[in-house]
């Protein structure tokens, strides 16, 4: 049967078929390399939010007229900080970050060592998205919670976060799909998953069938995280008549 | 005298730096005593939101002080202020309510912040909602609310933890006329059932003149009239006060010496034809020197400002004939010019 296939495509003018056949169905191939594309991105992603969103929650209250203004020069440094980190390109900022990983996980290379530059370069870009949904908060509302007695700390926790819900969860859904789109770089330093088999494998070894399976697969992957973001985005958001409803008519 | 319950001494407020400043309030001095319904009444750019604002310190005063219920805010510390404001309640043009919660879970909220346990605050929650006449709300989301339907969330969501005062910051001003009335009852019910002294911020003077009993005039940040509604409806001392209580477009500096008045149409029938039937009926004939009226549902409402003949005998027979009308009330405007 495989045989049969690779003979087919082999005569249409792939070269060793067979090999890469054999390579994509073994069992620890395909499995395996989902596991690792999704597991340090997505773990990633988590260390990124925790570092990312009190950063964001610190850009819109700690401006000048916000909620909590924070002194000029902290907010100014923040900023740069921010703006720096972002605009180092990733392949470069992977291998600037090697001593950090080092220092972390003890070993710059191999998949678990990706998740410090994917955090590295995912924090600055969530702490602007979480800054994004938050601006789109309705100032009249805050006023209102200022007017029932509020605390800075409540109108974050209780008002600002639970209110932009939805815009957050787009945002995430944007910064994992973003980070797992980095990961497939990670390859380069020794990570591994679909992206690092289409590369090395793929690529490098003009293995025309795996690189195809391998990104395919990739683009799946992120259409599944795109469909599951906006359907919990979509539920969240109590703004939207419809869903609202229909969750009320099931009660 | 009762001790005012709020009280605002010399306050100003100026916005920007000093090169650009802008002056929006100065020197304002009111004093608002526990039961009224107390009107503040301007054009926009007035001053009249920041002065509401004021009241709670969602905007401090450049100068002067606010005292309300003894309390001068000025000198509270942000945590006493946080204390300070749950017994201050505000509600908005705009509503603000939560829209990711529930009706019910808006009216908890101010609770929650308090920690009232859940069972206990969702108790009050639903007692509120039978004072705004929603209890089938309960389990509905803002957005699926009407204008007068979220007001009412608010109303009730400020009343939870039993504030003294509630400030209404143009809080009918995006609704309609008929849902308009029915804030402003409830409202006006609240203040009479619950005692809490209302601020209403406005610029239509229906508001004003439905619900208050006082009201302030704001010209370009100062008070030009403070006083009783009738006062300053039948005798508007300044050119700022007679523009909110004349119709739009009467020219006031021209107005004819004799006697001239007011009439307000409080939702009688629109199609009750006043004028004609005045001049049918008593063979009097006033002069319209201005009238701003509206039908709404059938209902007539609006203010007309009525010239009346020089004879004195004519005059009076038309007075008495408009005042013996329904849903209509009657002013002498005093001297002018």
């Amino acid at each position: 049967m495989v045989e049969n296939i690779a003979a087919v495509l082999e005569s249409w003018g792939v070269r060793k078929a067979l090999e890469q056949l054999e390579y994509l169905l073994d069992p620890a191939t395909l499995p395996f390399a989902i596991w690792e594309t999704l597991y340090a991105p997505l773990l990633a992603a988590v260390f990124a939010y925790v570092i990312g969103l009190p950063l964001g929650v610190l850009l819109v209250t700690g401006e000048e007229g916000g909620i909590r203004p924070l002194p000029k020069a902290l907010m100014g440094t923040l900023n740069t900080i921010i703006n720096l980190l972002r605009s180092i390109p990733f392949l470069i900022l992977m291998v600037m970050v090697f001593p950090l990983s080092r220092l972390i996980l003890g070993t710059a290379v191999g998949t678990a060592a990706t998740i410090v530059p994917l955090t590295v370069a995912a924090a600055p870009y969530v702490a602007r998205l979480v800054e994004g949904s938050l601006r789109e908060m309705d100032r009249g509302v805050i006023e209102a919670a200022q007017a029932m007695g509020c605390s800075t700390w409540q109108i974050i926790t209780k008002v600002m976060l639970p209110e932009c819900k939805p815009s957050l969860i787009t945002g995430a859904t944007n910064a994992a799909i973003t980070i797992l789109g980095y990961g497939a770089m990670a390859g380069a330093i020794g990570g591994g998953g679909l992206g690092s088999i289409s590369l090395l494998r793929g690529h490098q070894r003009s293995q025309v069938i795996v690189l195809y399976v391998a990104v395919i697969i990739l683009v799946i992957l992120v259409q599944i995280l795109q469909s599951i973001g906006t359907a919990l985005c979509v539920k969240s958001d109590k703004r939207i008549n419809h869903t609202s409803t229909k969750r009320r008519n099931k009660k | 005298m009762p001790q005012p319950i709020i009280q605002v001494k010399d306050l100003s407020k100026r916005f920007g730096s000093q090169d650009q400043e802008v002056r929006a309030l100065e020197h304002i001095d009111l004093d608002i005593y526990p039961g009224d319904i107390f009107g503040i009444i301007g054009l926009s750019g007035a001053g009249k939101s920041t002065l509401v604002r004021c009241m709670n310190l969602l905007e401090r005063p450049t100068e002067g002080s606010v005292i309300v219920d003894g309390q001068d805010l000025m000198q509270l510390s942000a945590k006493e202020l946080r204390q300070a404001r749950k017994s201050i309640g505000m509600i908005f043009q705009h509503f603000n309510l939560l829209m990711q919660r529930t009706c019910l879970d808006n009216i908890t909220f101010p609770l929650e912040l308090i920690g009232t346990p859940r069972k206990k605050a969702v108790e009050r929650a639903r007692e509120l909602l039978k004072i705004v006449d929603l209890e089938d709300k309960e389990k509905a989301y803002p957005s699926q609310l009407s204008g007068g339907q979220k007001q009412r969330i608010a109303i009730a969501r400020t009343l939870a933890t039993n504030p003294k005062v509630l400030l209404c910051d143009e809080a009918t001003s995006a609704l309609d006329p008929k849902t308009t009335r029915d804030i402003l009852r409830l409202i006006q019910d609240i203040n009479k059932r619950l005692g809490i002294t209302v601020v209403v911020i406005t610029h239509d003077m229906k508001v004003i003149e439905e619900i208050c009993g006082k009201v302030a005039i704001l010209n370009k940040g100062h008070v030009a009239e403070c006083g009783t509604v009738e006062d300053i409806f039948t005798n508007p001392q300044t050119e700022a006060g007679r523009r909110l209580v004349y119709p739009d477009g009467v020219p006031f500096d021209l107005l004819p010496a004799s006697r001239v008045i007011r009439v307000a149409f409080n939702g009688g029938t629109a199609y009750q034809p006043l004028i004609a039937s005045l001049a049918i009926d008593c063979g009097v004939k006033v002069n319209i020197l201005g009238a701003d009226t509206r039908n709404i549902d059938g209902k007539a409402f609006g203010t007309m400002l009525l010239g009346l003949p020089d004879n004195e005998l004519e005059a009076s027979k038309a007075l008495s004939y408009i005042m013996a009308q329904k849903d209509i009330t009657v002013e002498e405007v005093g001297e002018h010019g």
